[in-house]
């Protein structure tokens, strides 16, 4: 049904080209605090983006036009717009030809959904967990929610896309009565089947008693173990910020020495760190889908092109940055396309408790929370650690500390890192609302700059 | 002048798909019942050296239906506008509800509010979506071009333009239709010859329409041209040495201080917990209310959904409370939460004083932050006599980074612009500043509010909050503020490592 509409859609289209991407989305939540179940919801929303592309001497002129799809005649609508957009846009700035068509098999196949069902048996073991935490005198606070979206994609020159994308994640978090005390554990899913309720809760219920024991610590820089939810959060935000087109231009960390240059090439870490993305070890669609451009990192023009497999960091050094095809020509580099999962790799067996058992004294973080750039030019940010510092002392932990605001560059701290442990899937506090699937170690950083005191609990 | 509602959001068959979800919803035994149909029209352009790099157009359109059946929440939203789709929804929310009360210890029920039934539109004069794309990218291109100057590398150009409509319905008997306008441009500035530098308009997003960008309500031609010549006096600017100085700052730099450590600290949910594993909680504890001194006897500030031009201002809410103004600093004292009608109702608080909003029919209301605004003086102060009261410190204008911890306690913030005061002038700027604080000890620090005439109505058009993430516009007043002994970082000596 839906792809007859598209090539309606298609043929309807009055530009020199054009592209259709229809996104079928359903959606399921639980969300809970103080023991209790607050909200929950179950969403379904179809939406389409057209983008109608006028050539003029080879040059793209887009109209792109978004909005909800009831039925064939709200696509023909949009057909309609974003071809009268195309009709007196400005040239656009990430213009390219079309990819070369890919017909996939599946393409014509239907939508795949979710429903409020698939929490069934995480909600009982999330009620167990609410039962134990009010006997024990604890409260408990968390959000589950599972997605899952069906897009098509079609273009004037031929491309049939169809990908299935579908992902969840559950986070909790348990606090003292007084809630000072507070412990967070979270974990990205596709389809919530091998998510166990009771083992995230003894998980979340052991840290908490980590906090039985309150330390105040100064500010100051301290030995610090960043574990893989928060070496996410930091490596996402160093990935967003990774256009090869704004480092020529001096806009960002990697800007190179000279004007026009970038850092490609130079050691970043002395650890043999590989960071990579792709439909790969993680999910991610096989394929771009660009539903409005990003500048410098992603384009509509680049619609139904390969997404591969990237190293951006390969043994510490760094190997590409992500360019979209048209800057990509411009500049003589390849088209890189970011997807959404990211991998940070340093070959290492060694287990977070096995880090921690070799720490004489240091700090053992939980997460990282309102992280924010200070500065471009480093890519100093800003933010606080959030839901348990712990401080270990001779390899045990001793307790609970106060938290901080810190100022750090996360590429500063790659090549600051003296240990990596091994590389295991997590989830990021911070950006998870937008990045779900990460894989990261945990780092140790001989000097973290804990820059002040943060009262927060 | 004021435009009115858009034919064809109002020639949806909305009073037929709202007695569809509530009859079904009355039937299956819910207590309450509510139903909005939105529709959320977005447009953007960004421009980059005077070239477009994106422009996109998009509309979100839906129903959502929430339900309280058995003392609990339930919520489905769909897209199919037909009355027997609407039903489906009220079916699911429901149903979802029935999931829920296993796990709800405290059955929910709202404060009660009185019927209400009428249309309401935010003040502008010209629909930015009735401007064409060309004429809009052309108004674009003309501010890049007087953002070009000496040592100007790059220029940015970006527009956004929100038109908001939505209806309300609940079985209680209250039907709303509202449509609210509201538009944001910038400019920013870089060079990039010795190292990165920028500056960017501090121009606030404005309830207003494409009117904004001709020059009602703010000059933009005006700040626009002055960026290269402050873009290259930061350029030259020496490195601030840190320490503690005494602060003026402008309402472009304040109101995101309000934002965070005033606005978001006082809204009840945070303080009761239901935000705790995500936006996080607040120091400004339920049991403090009323005597909790949050700043200087200077510091009154007030929550408002009434103010001309406000993005959080409307007609009602999104659970059918009408606007209205309150009081949550008052003379430095707590005296006031944000309340939507289930916490208001929880806390014996009797009315909701109208801060519920949802950003889409797809999402559930959120209990969301009024227009929030630090209150002048009464006596004309102006810049010139508060920097007049300092030795030494700095005057700084225009938000940049921003950052708060979760129970809204430790800030830190940089700016665009950060001028050095010496003896009560106003000298040349200093760079790499942040100013960082505890919350309480930063607003006690307070010592004087500038007058009517320095007052602005800045905003944010995307504040983020709740699980599922949902965005939402609002807007803060605020005179310039003089506060003494503040922190003040070293940007790149906080970075500096061997």
């Amino acid at each position: 049904m839906i792809t007859e509409w598209i090539e309606a859609g298609l043929a309807a289209a009055t530009s020199d080209e054009c592209i259709v991407v229809v996104r079928e989305s359903t959606e399921a939540n639980l969300r809970w605090a103080i023991n209790m179940l607050t909200t929950n919801g179950q969403m379904h929303h179809r939406s389409a983006t057209v983008i109608a592309i006028r050539r003029t001497d080879g040059v793209g002129h887009a109209g792109v036009l978004s909005g909800p799809v009831a039925g064939e005649d709200d696509l023909l609508h949009l057909v309609s717009q974003a071809c009268a957009a195309a009709g007196e846009a400005p040239a656009s700035d990430d213009s390219a030809p079309l990819p070369e068509p890919v017909v996939d098999a599946d393409y014509t196949e239907g939508a795949v959904g979710t429903t409020i069902d698939v929490f069934a048996e995480f909600a009982q073991g999330l009620g167990r967990a609410l039962t134990a935490s009010r006997e024990v005198g604890t409260e408990m606070f968390g959000y589950a929610e599972h997605h899952v979206s069906t897009v098509w994609l079609a273009t004037s020159a031929g491309a049939r896309r169809r990908t299935v994308m579908s992902s969840g994640k559950v986070e909790l978090n348990a606090k003292h009565a007084d809630r000072i005390g507070s412990a967070w554990v979270g974990q990205a899913t596709t389809d919530f089947a091998d998510v166990d309720a009771d083992a995230l809760a003894a998980e979340v219920t052991q840290r908490l008693a980590w906090c039985e024991n309150r330390i105040e610590l100064p500010a100051g820089r301290y030995e610090t173990i960043l574990p893989p939810s928060a070496v996410a959060d930091l490596m996402i935000l160093t990935y967003w910020t990774a256009s090869g087109r704004d480092a020529e231009q001096g806009r960002t960390v990697f800007a190179g020495a000279q004007p026009g240059t970038t850092r490609i090439g130079e050691t970043l870490s002395p650890l043999p760190m590989t960071l990579s993305s792709g439909p790969g070890a993680l999910p991610a669609p096989g394929f771009a889908i660009v539903e409005g451009s990003l500048p410098g990192m992603t384009s509509v023009y680049d619609n139904g092109a390969e997404a591969e497999e990237l190293d951006w960091l390969r043994d510490g050094v760094l190997a590409q940055l992500p360019y979209t095809r048209a800057a990509a020509m411009d500049s003589g580099q390849a088209f890189a396309f970011p997807s959404d999962n990211l991998t940070l790799d340093a070959g290492s067996r060694v287990t977070l408790e096995e880090m921690i058992r070799s720490t004489t004294r240091g700090l053992l973080l939980t997460c990282l929370w309102y992280i924010r750039e200070v500065d471009i030019a480093s890519l100093l940010v800003t933010g606080l650690t959030r839901d348990g510092v712990y401080l270990i002392e001779n390899g045990e932990i001793k307790g609970m500390v106060n938290n901080f605001r810190f100022n750090e560059s996360p590429v500063d701290l790659l090549r600051r890192a003296t240990e990596a442990s091994l590389t295991e899937g997590t989830l990021c506090r911070e950006w998870n609302d937008y990045f779900t699937f990460t894989k990261m170690p945990a780092l140790r950083v001989p000097d973290f700059n804990m820059s002040t005191v943060s009262k927060a609990y | 002048m004021a435009a009115g509602l858009d034919p064809h959001f109002t020639s949806l068959p909305l009073d037929a798909l709202a007695d569809a979800a509530l009859s079904r919803a009355k039937v299956l035994g819910a207590t309450h019942a509510d139903v909005r149909i939105a529709r959320i029209h977005h447009g953007e352009h960004r421009l980059r050296d005077e070239a477009l790099e994106s422009s996109s157009d998009a509309t979100d359109l839906g129903i959502g239906v929430r339900v309280i059946h058995d003392g609990s929440w339930g919520f489905a939203a769909g897209i199919t506008l037909t009355a027997d789709a609407a039903a489906v929804l009220a079916d699911q929310a429901v149903a979802a509800a029935r999931i829920s009360r296993p796990l709800t210890s405290r059955r929910v029920e709202l404060a009660p509010e009185p019927v209400h039934v009428g249309e309401w539109v935010s003040p502008f004069r010209i629909d930015p979506f009735d401007v064409d794309d060309a004429e809009r990218i052309e108004r674009l291109v003309q501010l890049s071009r007087s953002a070009t100057g000496p040592g100007v590398d790059h220029v940015t150009a970006s527009l956004d333009m929100i038109d908001e409509h939505k209806f309300y319905a609940d079985l209680a008997g209250s039907r709303t239709v509202q449509r609210r306008v509201r538009v944001l441009p910038q400019l920013e500035v870089m060079a990039t010859s010795d190292g990165y530098h920028s500056m960017r308009t501090t121009n606030p997003p404005a309830g207003r329409g494409w009117e904004y960008l001709l020059g009602e309500g703010w000059d933009l031609d005006a700040e626009v041209a002055q960026l290269p010549t402050w873009l290259a006096e930061q350029v030259a600017a020496p490195s601030i040495e840190p320490g503690r100085y005494d602060l003026v700052i402008e309402p472009t730099n304040l109101w995101l201080t309000i934002h965070e450590s005033v606005a978001h600290a006082t809204e009840l949910d945070r303080a009761l917990g239901y935000e705790a594993a995500y936006a996080g909680t607040s120091f400004a504890r339920l049991e403090t209310l009323g005597s909790l001194q949050y700043g200087s006897e200077v510091m009154t500030v007030r929550g408002d959904r009434v103010a001309e031009h406000g993005l959080a201002s409307c007609g009602w809410d999104d659970e059918g409370v009408e606007a209205q103004t309150f009081d949550i600093v008052r003379d430095g004292i707590h005296v006031g939460y944000q309340l939507n009608r289930q916490m208001a109702y929880e806390q014996g608080l009797g009315r909701s004083n109208g801060c519920a909003f949802a950003d889409s029919s797809g999402h559930i209301p959120l209990q969301r932050m009024p227009n929030v605004s630090l209150q002048p003086a009464q006596s004309e102060i102006t810049v010139s006599d508060l920097v007049g009261k300092v030795e030494r410190g700095l005057y700084v204008t225009g938000d940049k980074s921003w950052s708060i911890d979760m129970q809204r306690y430790n800030f830190q913030f940089t700016g665009q612009r950060f001028y050095a005061i010496e003896n009560g002038e106003i000298a040349g700027q200093v760079a790499d500043v942040a100013y960082q604080a505890t919350t309480t000890d930063f607003w006690g620090s307070m010592e004087a509010v500038g007058g009517p005439s320095t007052y602005k109505l800045m905003g944010a058009l995307d504040c983020g909050k709740g699980q599922p993430g949902q965005s939402a516009p609002v807007s803060h007043g605020a005179p310039a503020a003089l506060f003494r002994s503040v922190n003040v970082l070293n940007t790149q000596a906080e970075g500096d490592h061997a």
